[in-house]
């Protein structure tokens, strides 16, 4: 299996905390690995970490072979690296299609000016709703939205451009059980085009029905790294609380 | 799947529903309540004076509500974006105490324009740099200024008027107070800025930033969005809309005092949310903005046309942000 990104030894300090301490993680092409830990573990930071939100204070990050450090999120992007935020991230007085292209809005030029491609965005995020068996409508405002439409416009937008990875920061979360179903059909569809998804999650048995492999993280620190089915829900609770140590 | 209705070119998606007919889009638009209010209280006024409905008065309505007008249409991006400016009443004592002592000096009229609109954008930009850069509310940033800014007027002009404009005097007085085909000269800056801003909003990314972020700041930031720099944007782009009011202000006065502005931020504010921009963020319109500075241009001469003790005119136009706020709350549960 093809390593994609490669971190070693990352410490992440915000002042006296040490949000994240001595973290080494593998990421491989066309896995999905699944990235556990309690409140406060260092999840949300390592994951910020990797979308280049947070600069490490120290340790290395190559990807593809490359070593890098990222100014910001879009730098990130840039290099292929797509994140679904837990809050999703979405601004409800926008339309579908506007979230959809936050941020990488496509433009036409009329004369002198370059004037935002409405009709270009709306047809183009009408595609990948249709992709994603989603029935949001680009124009229709996000506040009218439900659960499960709201994950399909957080989704959409790491299918614009050709990512490699992407994280998901609890996608399952707040959404029916139908519409969990579905969400993680669409998690396996990404492996299946090859895309490494990392899954951050609460939830046990969403983990443990699409995850290749599984990470625990407790207090900063990486307690365990293993293929799903060395495993058991048993053990990652226990090492998540801490009542086993280490695996 | 279709795209629902397309129309090219201008559609704000911000009001667009697909599911909404056109009936029930213009029903919903803050602006056509607004619009509604000015014929009714046009109307009654009308019925008890004769003096309401001339064109003489009509005229002074229209050209005072430009004033407060074109001051709103630079407040509505900083409110989209989710903050607040209550300096633009000494911003332009700051800006019109600039244009005097320039032109008193005997400059041409472009210099004095020039140095004015310089003014106001470096007066909007030290707001947004506060705000931006080192995190403070923008309601405390704003009053700060506008304190410091009404007393630099006084340091500037050492309690002065300002009445002569050497070179520029004729070009002043017929810039601000003039008629073109009929009309002031400022209600086609109103009529202009009204459309520049509409473009600016709704086909730019500045626009369709500036509604990100008053929709959700942390969303815009993660999408790589410039936030800081976009917020500092906006409140430059208060202080020149505030500038080009001092121009046009300063010519139908003739003269500058350093008391110019004093309490403008009240009416502008409710200009701006009266035609539906937000306090909360998120939402303004530019045709808003302008139709919520005629309402409360309306209100005022009413209230003096009918007689009523000019006392009273703060508390009704408190009472229109009030319900205009209320009526934003009813709209937002119909959607």
């Amino acid at each position: 299996m093809t390593v994609l990104a490669r971190l070693k030894n990352i410490v992440k300090d915000f002042g006296a905390v040490r949000a994240l301490d001595d973290v080494s993680l593998d990421i491989n092409q066309g896995e999905i690995l699944g990235l556990m830990g309690d409140n406060g573990a260092g999840k949300s930071t390592l994951v910020k970490t990797i979308a280049g939100n947070f600069q490490p204070t120290s340790g290395s990050y190559v990807l593809e072979g490359k070593p890098v450090v990222f100014s910001g999120p879009a730098e990130a992007r840039r290099h292929g690296i797509e994140v679904v935020y837990q809050d999703l991230a979405i601004c409800d007085n926008l339309t579908a299609s506007a979230n959809v292209f936050l941020g990488r809005e496509l433009m036409r030029q009329v004369g002198p000016l370059r004037v935002l491609d409405h009709k270009r965005m709306n047809t183009r995020s009408a595609e990948i709703f249709k992709e994603l068996k989603s029935e949001t409508r680009p124009a229709d405002l996000v506040v009218r939205m439900s659960g499960g439409q709201r994950q399909a416009v957080a989704i959409a937008r790491t299918r614009l451009a050709e990512s490699k990875i992407v994280l998901m920061d609890e996608p399952t979360a707040a959404i029916s059980v139908r519409q969990v179903a579905e969400v993680l059909a669409l998690i396996r569809r990404m492996k299946a085009q090859g895309l490494s998804v990392i899954l951050i999650s609460h939830r046990m048995p969403d983990v443990f029905d699409v995850c290749d492999r599984v990470v625990v993280m407790r207090r900063g620190r990486k307690v365990a790294d293993k293929m799903i089915e060395q495993s058991s829900p048993e053990e990652v609770t226990g090492l998540i609380t801490g009542a086993i140590l280490a695996a | 799947m279709s795209a629902p209705d397309e129309s090219p070119g201008m559609d704000i998606d911000l009001l667009k529903g697909s599911d909404r007919s056109v009936w029930n889009r213009v029903f919903l638009a803050q602006e056509t309540w607004i619009a509604l209010a000015i014929l009714v209280i046009g109307l009654i006024v009308s019925i008890i004076s004769a003096k309401f409905a001339t064109s003489g008065n009509l005229l002074n309505i229209f050209q005072n509500a430009c004033f407060i007008g074109i001051m709103a249409l630079g407040m509505t991006p900083v409110l989209i974006s989710g903050g607040i400016d209550i300096s633009v009443g000494s911003i332009l004592g700051m800006c019109g105490v600039t244009l005097g002592i320039v032109l008193n000096m005997d400059m041409p009229l472009a210099v004095g324009i020039a140095a004015t609109l310089a003014m106001g954008i470096a007066c909007g930009a030290v707001n947004g740099v506060v705000i931006a850069y080192v995190g403070l509310p923008p309601f405390i940033v704003t009053l700060a200024t506008l304190s410091i800014g009404r007393s630099l007027a006084l340091v500037l002009t050492n309690n002065e008027v300002f009445y002569e404009f050497g070179q520029a005097t004729d070009g002043i007085i017929a810039l601000g107070g003039g008629y073109s085909f009929g009309l002031p000269n400022v209600v086609y800056a109103l009529i202009v800025g009204v459309i520049v801003l509409h473009f600016l909003l709704t086909m730019t990314r500045w626009g369709r930033y500036l509604f990100a972020i008053g929709g959700n700041e942390g969303a815009a930031r993660l999408a790589g969005i410039p936030v800081d720099l976009i917020k500092v944007s906006s409140y430059a782009f208060s202080g020149l809309m505030v500038a080009i009011t001092a121009v046009f202000l300063v010519g139908w006065l003739g003269a500058v005092t350093n008391a110019i502005g004093t309490g403008y931020e009240l009416q502008v504010i409710a200009a701006t949310v009266i035609g539906g921009a937000s306090l909360t963020g998120g939402f303004g319109t530019a045709l808003g903005a302008a139709i919520g500075a005629v309402l409360v241009e309306v209100i005022r001469n009413a209230l003096l046309i009918a007689g009523v003790n000019p006392f009273w005119q703060g508390t009704f136009v408190g009472s229109f942000i009030l319900a205009a706020v209320l009526l934003e709350r009813i709209r937002s549960l119909r959607r």
